[in-house]
């Protein structure tokens, strides 16, 4: 199935895929977990986590949006966590259908294919010729947050409700911590933050919405104050940790080394990401010196299982 | 945009263009020309959908293209569902022509049949050809499902030991309008089935005996002889099947012994065809047929 996924965006078909993210097996497992989408994160697609049902709703209407303009025309998936989300049910607002249409013009591909044209889709290439495509497709990712920014504020002013930014921040001021969550996990990491932060400590939170193009520079503006980053992650790139935390040390790789990037596997497979566990993150990065390999939360029996 | 690599377009000529570089004595070129020459008659103009194979290979480097029609280029495993997109556009748009999927054995009987039983299951109102050379041609020769027993290739050096997947019995239980098998050495019977096919809706699977010398290790001269041969011995029986239900045996084969068709291809060595075992499976094959033929009542079409 891969391989269709990639030639949707190699041949700039703004599809929206809504997908929900589920344990990939063996062995078998229905529960929450990136990897499934992450995975597909280089293959010329956009892509959007969300926490809530009216976020997947709000986020599946602005990425038909997205992948129709002209000067971007890649797919777009929007990612929710398998049963968090995809199996309750929550107050959703439905807009109405004239707003949608008003939201929404009707698609113009401008490569679509007519009758009446001999034209050959996706035949060979040479590699200068698709290099230059790929360049195309580089620029298109490139001008993602400008755009977004205008289907956000279009949004907004259509329907009166904030989709959402690419990266929402919580207590970011001055905040010397922050945790850097996607999906769910983001409405339990803002209650401890903001117990914490009642309780007088300089902890935030950044909630990372786009995943692809990954939102660099928004991210180093919101941590600007933060000496600590404790990334989250509800996905494992075997042999290389979580898949946000490597993003988000690209990131600030070269533009800032005073920074203890920490990774914290959690909630993957399924498992439930409650507040003690983020308490649990929360002591392990105020006592580090520095970043060291991605931390197993939730191993039981020293990991042992191929007994 | 050229992201997709859309080539230069041109209208008003032949679905295959001059000056492609398929090998000589190809048989699916032959099947090329003679789409277009039923489409022609038929006043129907057609986009192609082809996954890979030779086919798409035959279309040439951007940016020109060896396809005179509408031409998109899938993935393996996916033309069928392609195409039930470009016909589903097609019909809510109200536009004109077929869509024709246009794919090797390897994407059919292999990588492409759960996509192909999808969209045959579906009804969907496209043609699908099947263009049979029995191995995977543009990529070095491999066996595919569709290679007969016996045959040599790079994957089978020894000679393939299973023998060929029956595709048509399998396309046929999907009761789908109109399934039949196709020949180059029969222009007459090609062309009629292509005009049964273009006046009807919905799935429509013709299987093509489409030799490659390249890979039977055949001369080019001999290949409109060798699928000639194939059919009258009972290798290669066309017939056609309606609605999954009704046979009808096309041309009858007259005997003609299945040993130079062997011997003809350095495929083949020959002490590894059971030629008796050949005949007889020549035999029960039509036997078959004709049983399939008698069992239901002729159902009434356009074809004689």
């Amino acid at each position: 199935m891969a391989e269709n996924i990639m030639v949707a965006g190699y041949y700039r078909l703004p599809i929206v895929m809504v997908a929900v993210n589920r344990t990939l097996g063996p062995p078998w497992n229905i529960w929450a977990d990136q990897g499934d989408t992450l995975m597909l994160r280089d293959f010329a697609w956009l892509q959007f986590y969300c926490e809530t049902n009216q976020e997947v709703l709000d986020t599946t209407l602005l990425a038909f949006r997205l992948a129709e303009d002209r000067r971007i025309l890649l797919p777009v998936m929007t990612c929710m966590d398998a049963f968090i989300v995809s199996h309750t049910q929550t107050e959703t607002d439905l807009p109405e259908q004239d707003g949608v249409d008003r939201f929404l013009p009707d698609l113009d591909l401008p490569h679509r294919m007519h009758p009446d044209e001999a034209r050959t889709l996706g035949g060979l290439t040479w590699p200068h010729e698709e290099l230059s495509m790929r360049l195309e497709i580089d620029e298109a990712m490139r001008r993602v947050p400008d755009v977004y920014k205008e289907c956000r504020e279009s949004f907004t002013e259509t329907f009166g409700r904030d989709p959402g930014d690419v990266i929402q921040t919580f207590a970011i001021e001055d905040a010397e911590v922050v945790l850097i969550v996607s999906g769910t996990m983001a409405t339990t990491a803002r209650e401890v933050v903001r117990r914490r932060r009642a309780a007088g400590e300089k902890i935030g939170l950044v909630k990372v919405k786009m995943y692809r193009p990954y939102p660099e520079a928004a991210l180093r503006e919101a941590c600007q104050s933060a000496t600590r980053l404790a990334v989250l992650d509800r996905n494992y790139a075997a042999g290389a940790g979580g898949v946000f935390w490597q993003d988000t040390r690209a990131a600030f790789q070269g533009h800032r080394d005073d920074v203890i990037i920490q990774n914290y596997l959690t909630g993957l497979c399924g498992g439930d990401v409650t507040p003690a566990v983020i308490d649990e993150i929360l002591v392990d990065i105020a006592s580090r010196s520095e970043p060291g390999d991605p931390v197993w939360m939730g191993i039981e029996n020293g990991g042992e299982t191929l007994q | 945009m050229n992201a997709t690599a859309p080539t230069v377009s041109h209208t008003d000529e032949c679905l295959l263009r001059p000056g492609n570089t398929n090998c000589g004595g190809c048989g699916m070129s032959v099947g090329l020309s003679m789409l277009d020459r039923a489409l022609t008659e038929a006043g129907e103009s057609c986009s192609l959908v082809i996954p890979a194979c030779c086919g798409i290979v035959t279309a040439g480097a951007f940016p020109t293209t060896s396809y005179g029609v509408p031409t998109i280029a899938t993935t393996f495993a996916s033309s069928p569902a392609v195409a039930s997109g470009v016909a589903s556009i097609r019909d809510l748009n109200d536009e004109p022509g077929q869509v024709i999927c246009w794919a090797g054995d390897g994407g059919t009987y292999d990588i492409g049949l759960g996509t192909l039983s999808a969209a045959a299951e579906r009804n969907e109102n496209i043609i699908y050809i099947c263009y049979d050379n029995e191995i995977y041609g543009n990529t070095g020769g491999q066996r595919s499902s569709a290679t007969p027993a016996g045959a040599r290739t790079t994957t089978t050096p020894q000679g393939k030991a299973e023998s060929k997947k029956d595709i048509m019995t399998i396309m046929a239980a999907h009761r789908i309008p109109y399934a039949a098998t196709l020949s180059i050495a029969h222009p007459d019977d090609f062309a009629r089935k292509m005009s049964t096919a273009l006046s009807m809706k919905g799935m429509r699977f013709l299987l093509l005996h489409s030799p490659c010398p390249t890979g039977w290790k055949s001369e080019p001269e001999d290949s409109i002889k060798l699928v000639r041969m194939a059919v009258a011995s009972g290798l290669f029986p066309l017939y056609e099947v309606f609605n999954g239900a009704t046979y009808r045996i096309n041309v009858e084969p007259d005997g003609t012994d299945p040993t130079e068709y062997f011997q003809r291809q350095r495929r083949f060595a020959d002490d590894e065809i059971d030629l008796a075992a050949t005949r007889r499976a020549c035999s029960d094959r039509m036997q078959r047929l004709q049983a399939l033929v008698d069992q239901f009542p002729r159902c009434d079409t356009n074809s004689r």
